[in-house]
């Protein structure tokens, strides 16, 4: 047999596949979560034209990390047996905190971040008062600054450990 | 889209920023994207005059989070305007390729930042508007602006959170504190006016749905403000000669010197990657 073994009509990973894969993905910003516990995933679909979409809903518009989430996506497209796809932005219904998955909400507690309240809850819950510390599960807490290290988490203070942390805001 | 902010600058890695050209030309809607997002880009740039030089540490990343913020506005509608209006200018080609009097941002926004009290001032009654101007954004009919007003309407109710409680507790604070908060509020009062300024052509678009007026917006503008300056003791400024120009193009001599710092890196290395 001196015949090559052919190679299969086509390595290219079905489509249910590829949305594990896009949603395995960490995000870069806090690598503790997936973009699928963070619900940033709308669909992996194929486009008229042909060639394979990824529809995603930014968590922050213009976010810097925006850019490295579309560059890891289409590599995964491309490993996958898709090359050529695309990343499209869905910015209706916008994103909300509330959909970051319960799995995703105890990881941040393990990482020493708060995950956030309910999205519509009024501003001064929201800002994070009486938030259980991620450290010593007080809720003797009280926010210090809505404004922390990135635009998405804000910074509290334990009075009882008194250590600060971040929790992810809500909105 | 500037290059303090990493790899954003650079389109070609933003498969996003790339402008396809839109099949809902309009022209109208283009220069209304346009002005805002003008808006938000100089008073991101103005606002990163602050790092390293605000009151706290909490400060610094208060301001320049919010300048992030309004950095992200910019980006989304500076792109959306370049699909809109027909020449698929991409978000840099508007952010960097404009004469400062193609620029149709309100002089509130390019006002020197002055001390804390002037730049709490400013906050005050641009947080203000701004979060009444993406609530009702994202009742209207475009998509990609439709979409900016619901995501930045929660981050402008921060921004507004934040004037608020720094504008009572300046005012109610020490005799300095409150000279130099009235004194801030007393300069940057003129210049609110233009925020609801409202011109034939962003009426019709808000007729048909597309766009938000500004002068619906200025009742309860005026109500939220006079609330906070009330709680924080301090004497809304009287009527006073509004000060505008800025939507036409008629600047103060502030805005050339900001948008020549904004641009210099890109000047120095044109076409740099990193």
């Amino acid at each position: 047999m001196t015949e090559p073994t052919p190679l299969p009509l086509s390595l290219a990973l079905p489509l249910s596949r590829v949305r594990a894969r896009v949603g395995a993905l960490p995000d870069p910003e806090l690598p503790v979560l997936t973009l699928d516990d963070l619900g940033i995933v709308r669909a992996v679909e194929r486009a008229a034209d042909g060639r394979l979409e990824v529809l995603i809903t930014p968590t922050r518009l213009g976010c810097p990390a925006l850019t490295v989430i579309e560059s890891e996506i289409l590599a995964v497209l491309e490993v996958s047996g898709h090359p050529g796809g695309r990343v499209r932005q869905v910015l209706r219904p916008a994103w909300s905190s509330d959909w970051i998955s319960e799995e995703g909400r105890s990881r941040l507690v393990e990482h020493g971040i708060a995950p956030p309240g309910p999205a519509d809850a009024p501003p001064t819950l929201r800002l994070g008062t009486g938030v259980p510390c991620p450290h010593c599960g007080s809720s003797a807490t009280r926010p210090q600054s809505p404004f922390g290290a990135t635009r998405c988490q804000s910074v509290l203070v334990c009075t009882a450990c008194r250590e600060t942390f971040a929790q992810l805001k809500a909105v | 889209m500037t290059a303090d902010h990493g790899p954003t600058a650079n389109p070609t890695v933003t498969p996003t920023a790339n402008p396809t050209r839109d099949p809902d030309r309009d022209p109208d809607l283009a220069g209304y994207a346009l002005a805002l997002g003008d808006d938000a880009l100089v008073l991101s740039q103005r606002l990163c005059g602050w790092v390293t030089r605000a009151p706290t540490i909490e400060e610094d990343l208060a301001l320049a989070n919010i300048a992030l913020d309004l950095l992200g506005h910019a980006r989304t509608l500076l792109t959306r305007s370049g699909q809109l209006d027909g020449t698929g200018r991409s978000e840099d080609d508007l952010a960097y390729g404009r004469s400062v009097r193609a620029f149709r941002n309100c002089l509130l926004v390019e006002l020197p930042n002055g001390d804390f009290g002037q730049t709490v001032a400013r906050q005050l009654l641009w947080a203000h508007y701004s979060t009444l101007l993406h609530r009702a954004l994202a009742e209207t009919s475009d998509e990609v602006l439709a979409g900016l007003g619901a995501h930045a309407a929660l981050e402008s109710e921060y921004h507004r959170m934040h004037a608020d409680q720094w504008t009572v507790r300046l005012g109610r604070g020490t005799a300095e504190s409150r000279r130099r908060m009235q004194a801030g509020l007393d300069l940057v009062w003129p210049y609110a006016a233009e925020l609801f300024e409202t011109d034939d052509r962003v009426r019709r678009l808000d007729a048909a749905g597309s766009a938000v007026a500004p002068e619906r917006l200025r009742s309860d503008w005026a109500l939220g403000v006079a609330e906070v300056l009330d709680r924080a003791r301090l004497t809304p400024p009287g009527p006073d000669r509004p000060a505008t120009g800025g939507r036409s193009g008629r600047h103060t001599e502030a805005l050339e010197p900001l948008l020549a710092e904004f641009r210099s890196v890109r000047l120095q290395y044109p076409g740099g990657n990193w």
